[in-house]
């Protein structure tokens, strides 16, 4: 297995496009993890002298300030590490539970597989807010509820198409070959399936990933994700919206990093697809 | 003898919405340590749904009846967890299409240890140099560059070989090797063949070859089953069955091999009619519809597999363990 992963790296090398997005998506995950001691003004600092400031390098406010006056790129920054967190385990826990759910049920088939896919749409029936809201009214608002609620409903999709693909791969020869073999459902599941079905996912995990990002602003939009003084791109970006004209910056500048994470996973996920399907090595 | 795998009367039928769907009817046959049987019939005869009851691969919405021994170890009804601990170790097998049996994304050094891993438990360093070892014996060449290749790398004869050594990992009593030459071309079959000899001379194995080609079969069995629509129609020792074919349908096939050392002929004979469709209910003989030499009695009354009476071969102590088995009101005289 390690030496798939050892030949997918050396594809993805030679891919200068994947690369470049993932020089990209690493620039501003440090950025993010590390904006605070580059950036000499916090987050929630609020600057009386200049409020709704312009870019500009000799006031210290690089990427300008808004309404409040807090430094729009400490705020940027702080937006982008909750979106991407959020982004990040909301995905990986919808990818570790929909792809172990999927890939039983596409293997075992007839009566279990039923069973499990009814479960999955009178789950996927279950409206969002309302499960949300619930969620929220019981336990109370906190950012792990979020990730939990959205990886909760992310699964879903993710168990779906792997199962799909989980009963196209069942009929191959290579799999009756295996069960020849002597190999037990799990091993065969594990060894044989899921690493079969690696592409669509990956593929579908990059496209998870912003989706889970442009969700959670929804959710935070609407008060029930993330909080003032908190921020997640999604609030900055409604913030900046409604400045749209007189303040540009204030919607650009988060809008600005969003995209760019976005386009980043995007041709990575891309490049990550070519890298692990071997036939095109 | 003991016999090493003994199948008693087993039936395989499929189960549709309207109708149930025969494959295989009351098929019995026993196969002892270190033989060769070579099982012929075209498509649709049964012939690997009898050993797919065995291995335990029939479809979801098969139901097989009869009984299946291992060692004198029921198998037909064993759950898959002591299945497992017999097939792919004592009882293996070779499939018809190397392209799509091996695991695309496994390098063919991981495929070939991972036998020797799940059965003996040996460590994964053990089983790589076993696999080496394994690739050498089939004679895969550049045995240590091909453990890291994977297997669209590998030619179809080259993957095959890889396939036989794979059964041959864990040193198994029986290998069941069904069409491994029909997805290769001719000169590579003839390699596979060779292969397969040499195999059985270096290992105890015995080995059941399934092929609709007779003779693919010819040149490496001890003793041919003929099967036609779900019934054996014709056993015997294979250089007796060749010589000597006493049911129709063998003789009709017989004539279909194209022999290079005959007459040129200006067409090649040919078997007219078709097989019965599966499902289609049999009162009398299956092949009394294409049969030249059917009569009144074949299309009511089933022929049972029996001694063929007046066999030239009855007395000849070399089958005398064996005897000529066929199935037909009118056997061909010998």
């Amino acid at each position: 297995m390690s030496s798939l992963v050892d030949d997918a790296a050396r594809r993805l090398r030679s891919n200068s496009a994947a690369m470049c997005a993932i020089f990209v998506v690493f620039g501003i995950i440090a950025l993010a993890l590390f904006g605070p001691w580059i950036n000499p003004n916090g987050a929630e600092t609020l600057d009386w002298l200049h409020v709704a400031s312009k870019p500009a390098l000799q006031n210290a406010h690089w990427f300008g300030t808004d309404r409040l006056g807090r430094d729009l790129f400490a705020r940027t920054l702080e937006g982008t590490r909750v979106s991407l967190a959020v982004g990040l385990v909301a995905s990986a826990v919808s990818l570790a539970v929909g792809i172990t759910y999927g890939a039983v049920s596409g293997y075992l088939g007839g009566r279990t597989d039923h069973l499990m896919m009814r479960l999955i749409e009178i789950l996927s029936g279950l409206p969002l807010i309302f499960f949300v809201i619930f969620l929220t009214v019981v336990f109370g608002r906190n950012e792990y509820l979020l990730f939990l609620s959205i990886g909760a409903v992310g699964w879903l999709t993710m168990a779906r198409i792997v199962r799909g693909q989980t009963l196209s791969i069942r009929q191959k020869e290579f799999i009756e070959a295996a069960v020849a073999s002597g190999a037990g459902t799990a091993r065969i599941i594990v060894k044989h399936v899921i690493p079969n079905v690696v592409g669509p996912i990956v593929v579908y995990a990059t496209l998870t990933i912003p989706q889970i990002i442009m969700l959670e602003s929804f959710l935070s939009f609407l008060g029930l994700g993330i909080q003032e003084p908190s921020a997640s791109l999604g609030t900055l970006i409604a913030e900046g919206a409604g400045e749209m004209e007189a303040a540009p910056w204030m919607l650009l500048v988060p809008g600005g990093f969003l995209a760019a994470l976005l386009l980043a996973l995007n041709i990575f996920g891309d490049g990550l697809r070519d890298a692990l399907d071997v036939k095109e090595g | 003898m003991q016999a090493l795998l003994s199948i008693d009367d087993l039936s395989v039928s499929f189960e549709r919405p309207n109708r149930n769907i025969s494959a295989v009817r009351q098929v019995s046959l026993a196969v002892t340590a270190r033989e060769c049987i070579g099982i012929v019939g075209e498509s649709g005869s049964g012939k690997t749904q009898v050993f797919m009851a065995a291995m335990g691969l029939l479809a979801a919405n098969a139901k097989a009846d009869g009984s299946v021994r291992f060692e004198s170890e029921e198998i037909l009804r064993a759950a898959p967890k002591e299945l497992n601990r017999i097939r792919g170790s004592k009882l293996t097998m070779v499939f018809q299409d190397p392209m799509t049996s091996l695991t695309p994304h496994l390098k063919i050094g991981t495929q070939l240890a991972e036998v020797l891993v799940c059965h003996t438990g040996a460590s994964w360093s053990e089983a790589r140099l076993a696999a080496r070892r394994m690739l050498e014996r089939v004679r895969v060449p550049e045995a240590q560059r091909r453990l890291n290749q994977y297997p669209h790398e590998l030619s179809g004869g080259l993957r095959q070989r890889v396939m036989i050594g794979m059964s041959l990992m864990c040193e198994p009593m029986l290998v069941i090797a069904d069409e491994p030459t029909t997805a290769l071309d001719v000169t590579v079959q003839a390699q596979i063949i060779g292969l397969l000899r040499a195999m059985r001379e270096e290992t105890h194995m015995a080995l059941v070859l399934i092929s609709h080609d007779l003779a693919v079969v010819a040149g490496l069995a001890d003793r041919i089953l003929v099967m036609y629509a779900g019934r054996i129609v014709e056993s015997a020792a294979a250089a007796e069955l060749l010589q000597n074919a006493r049911h129709p349908y063998t003789a009709e096939l017989l004539k279909c091999v194209p022999s290079l050392s005959g007459p040129l002929l200006e067409r090649l004979p040919t078997l007219s009619g078709q097989p019965p469709r599966p499902g289609e209910s049999l009162a009398g003989c299956a092949f009394a519809p294409r049969c030249p030499r059917a009569a009144e009695r074949c299309r009511v009354e089933r022929p049972l597999l029996e001694v063929a009476g007046a066999a030239r071969g009855a007395g000849d102590p070399q089958n005398a363990g064996d005897p000529h088995r066929v199935a037909c009101h009118f056997p061909l005289p010998p």
